[in-house]
């Protein structure tokens, strides 16, 4: 294993962090937006509110280190990147926008109107960011960009088979994380009756991820041997891994163990996101861009990678704090 | 379209909104946790209550930095695609550590603005002084990236131009950052503390003159006391510096056309396409006095390089108003600073003078043009290079036509964001003072700092 190949593991490892705990929160605004009116929905919003409230910009913090790194380590893979995933792109920054502000927002507004409308922002562009972000990672999957910093093609790099797959397959994930999350967060709560409202979500949003992910297989069987013919060759492991404990996981949600469920869900959603960093190994744009050819110079990697070491030591006990202290309720809503 | 100009814009606009929010990021928490401090010391219910409503607009504001923070992430990647294709093996290190901090920041506001009700005082107090800490270290590192733009160092080139080997440290501190940084650390004070300061400068004059805003005043007031003064000294060697290591734009700056001894410091005034310096008051040597300590310095002029490689003529008008204009503000504000420090030393109060509140209510807004100055003499001072000497602004952008699209939509999104933002924070500020007026202090009982937990009378009251 090269020093590149290192840094293309942390890469992946932020990718996963990113898609399990930014997935978790873009998933809470798809519960918002699917929680009713505004009486009916009060409650579960309420739930949601507080469930991200203090964790959502640390966990979004995941996305900038896997930015960085990217440009920073793969600088050519970054600019076929930008360049051919432009409208993608562009659309998700421009939701990550709404979303955070509307968030922001909605929480110190009191009539029932503002909330309405920030907490709409919120919550359609906690879909449309996923949808975009999946979409991204579905083309550079498919070997739809190119290497050498150029451009490839601007729609059909992220309207295609492979990227409508990912997307949908992103908003399912996120949807099926979050609900299970909340589970957790209702239990705390002692609420029982939105335990049940989020375990029955959280287990059709399983049940959903499961089914987009298994006919998606088969779906992009002809639209990119390269991804799928890796994925059931090389990848299988991974991804019967992740298939074992999404069963296993929706198998502790029937039966109401949801504390359980959530780290099951954690272990299957990571996993499904390792299974496509093995397939496309060792390329960082699959088909066209070798990890090994798009490396900076080793002391670049080297400073990636003595910083992310100092993060893990800076991070860890102070994300653990922060999610000892919220799981504790030490953190109340304002 | 030609992407180009499209792409310079959009950076542009967004960086300008931006920057306004980076100095309450950077020092508004350092604020608000003198007031904290005080409200524990001393047992001050009036400091407590700054402390708490602070963290809550604090949460408002940091939320839209990180999303517009975010947007520019994006952005050196949408707009300037063959800038980070070549040099972002060099360029990104500084911005390796401004996640590190960043993260940091993240974590320790969330737990310190949520933290206000069920943490006790003082563990909850120190989970606040991650957040001012690494507020300092992100703004080093965002400006070592830029300083590096400014003063490239730290890599070797092969014959192509590609970047084949790097020297962290040399990137980090290119011989920029340590004026740089400085100048924008000091500056994140200096605004911030005008910022909020100005606010209750504009409540006083309303006749609200209880304890509470004056304490509101003066503890933001006195942390942009101490930076101004002290961003004069930083900022004069700053710019002695960009004399040294950036030429061409010092001589934008001071609208010096050729080489020349003895050069006056002209105040107003623009460059006219005959080279010549048109209407302007100048001060005969200053120039080159505060440049090299002697009417005998010389000055290059911009005509010491091609005029391919030094910003055109309308750019170096831009420049030299922007000069005038953050240092004619920050010399008015330093006015202020020692007029509010003389009254303090021999009254230990205030100024009564409406007129000192009148120029306090102006402070934040005349802190943020020199700052947006400040930004705008050191972006377009480097022009027309993206990387001074290295590469040009054109060289670096993207190629795609479609920009002016995503600009068009990016001004409409942030005018919106930044409507609204303003309406927001009004909006709370009119229901504290509501529930002040009705005299009901505990109006909202979950204000009630350090208390037992009340869950569920929340809810039912919000549901």
């Amino acid at each position: 294993m090269t020093l590149a190949d290192v840094i293309a593991v942390i890469l992946l490892a932020g990718v996963i962090l990113y898609a399990i705990f930014g997935g978790a929160d873009f998933g809470a605004g798809f519960w918002d937006l699917t929680a009713g009116g505004a009486a009916r929905g009060a409650k579960p919003r309420l739930v949601i509110e507080e469930s991200i409230g203090p964790v959502w910009e640390a966990n979004h913090v995941w996305l900038i280190f896997c930015l960085v790194v990217i440009w920073t380590c793969f600088s050519e893979a970054f600019a076929s990147i930008t360049l051919t995933l432009f409208v993608p792109l562009s659309l998700a920054a421009a939701g990550i926008v709404l979303r955070g502000s509307g968030f922001a927002f909605r929480k110190v507004v009191v009539r029932t109107r503002y909330r309405r409308v920030f907490g709409g922002a919120f919550a359609l562009s906690s879909i449309i960011v996923p949808f975009c972000l999946g979409a991204v990672a579905g083309g550079i999957a498919s070997g739809r960009v190119p290497a050498g910093g150029t451009t490839g093609d601007l729609w059909d790099s992220w309207l295609n088979p492979t990227s409508l797959v990912g997307g949908v397959l992103a908003i399912a994930v996120c949807a099926y994380l979050s609900a299970v999350f909340l589970v957790s967060d209702a239990h705390r709560l002692s609420d029982q009756g939105l335990v049940e409202y989020f375990r029955r979500r959280a287990i059709a949003a399983a049940i959903g991820a499961g089914v987009i992910a298994t006919s998606g297989i088969f779906l992009l069987r002809n639209d990119n041997r390269f991804l799928i013919d890796r994925l059931l060759g090389r990848a299988l492991p991974v991804v019967l891994l992740s298939m074992v404990l999404g069963v296993v996981g929706l198998v502790l949600l029937v039966r109401g163990a949801a504390t359980w469920a959530r780290f099951l869900a954690i272990g299957a959603v990571g996993s499904i996101v390792a299974a496509w960093g093995v397939a496309q190994y060792p390329y960082i744009l699959a088909e066209t861009l070798k990890i090994e050819t798009a490396a900076a110079p080793d002391a670049t990697l080297w400073t990636v990678l003595i910083v992310f070491l100092v993060a893990v030591v800076v991070l860890v006990p102070s994300l653990g704090l922060l999610y000892v202290l919220d799981q504790r309720s030490l953190l109340d809503v304002e | 379209m030609d992407p180009v100009p499209w792409a310079r814009a959009q950076m542009a606009f967004t960086l300008a909104v931006h920057i306004v929010l980076v100095p309450l990021g950077v020092s508004w928490a350092a604020m608000t946790l003198i007031a904290n401090y005080r409200a524990i010391k001393n047992n001050d219910a009036d400091a407590m209550r700054l402390a708490q409503r602070w963290s809550k607009v604090m949460a408002v504001t940091f939320a839209v930095g990180a999303v517009t923070g975010t947007v520019l992430t994006f952005e050196f990647g949408l707009l300037w695609p063959q800038f980070m294709s070549q040099w972002g093996d060099a360029f990104g290190i500084p911005f390796a550590i401004e996640g590190l901090f960043f993260f940091t920041e993240a974590i320790f506001i969330a737990i310190y603005l949520y933290g206000w009700k069920r943490l006790r005082p003082w563990p909850h107090f120190w989970s606040g002084v991650p957040i001012a800490v690494a507020g300092i270290g992100g703004s080093f590192a965002v400006v070592a990236a830029n300083s590096w733009m400014n003063q490239p160092a730290g890599f070797t080139l092969d014959a192509a131009g590609k970047i084949v080997d790097v020297d962290p440290l040399g990137v980090i501190f290119n011989q920029a950052t340590p004026y740089e940084t400085t100048h924008m650390i000091v500056a994140a004070y200096l605004v911030g503390g005008f910022m909020v300061a100005s606010v209750y400068a504009f409540a006083m004059l309303r006749g609200r003159t209880e304890r509470y805003y004056r304490l509101g005043f003066i503890i933001p007031f006195t942390v942009a006391a101490i930076a101004t003064p002290v961003q004069m000294v930083v900022g004069d060697f700053a710019a002695r510096s960009v004399f040294h290591d950036q030429p061409v734009k010092f001589a934008a700056m001071e609208l010096v056309d050729q080489n020349a001894t003895d050069v006056p410091e002209t105040l107003g005034g623009y460059l006219g396409s005959d080279g010549e310096v048109h209407l302007g008051v100048p001060i005969p040597g200053l120039a080159s006095l505060l440049s090299g300590f002697s009417t005998s310095t010389e000055i290059d002029g911009l005509d010491s390089v091609p005029a391919s490689d030094r910003p055109t003529v309308s750019q170096v008008n831009t420049v030299h108003l922007a000069w005038d204009v953050m240092v004619g503000l920050a010399t008015a504000l330093l006015a202020l600073v020692i007029w509010f420090a003389f009254v303090w030393w021999r009254k230990r109060a205030l100024p009564r003078s409406k007129w000192f509140l009148r120029f306090g209510a102006i402070s934040g807004i005349a802190a943020v043009i020199a700052l947006e100055a400040g930004w705008v003499v050191t972006e377009v001072g480097r022009q027309p290079w993206i990387v001074y000497d290295y590469m040009r602004v054109e060289d670096g952008a993207t190629t795609n036509s479609g920009v002016w699209i995503t600009f068009l939509g990016v001004v409409v999104l942030y005018a919106a964001v930044v409507v609204t933002l303003i309406i927001v924070l009004r909006g709370m500020a009119q229901r504290w003072r509501a529930a002040e007026l009705a005299g009901d202090e505990d109006i909202d009982p979950h204000d009630t700092p350090y208390g037992p937990r009340s869950h569920r009378e929340r809810e039912t009251e919000r549901v």
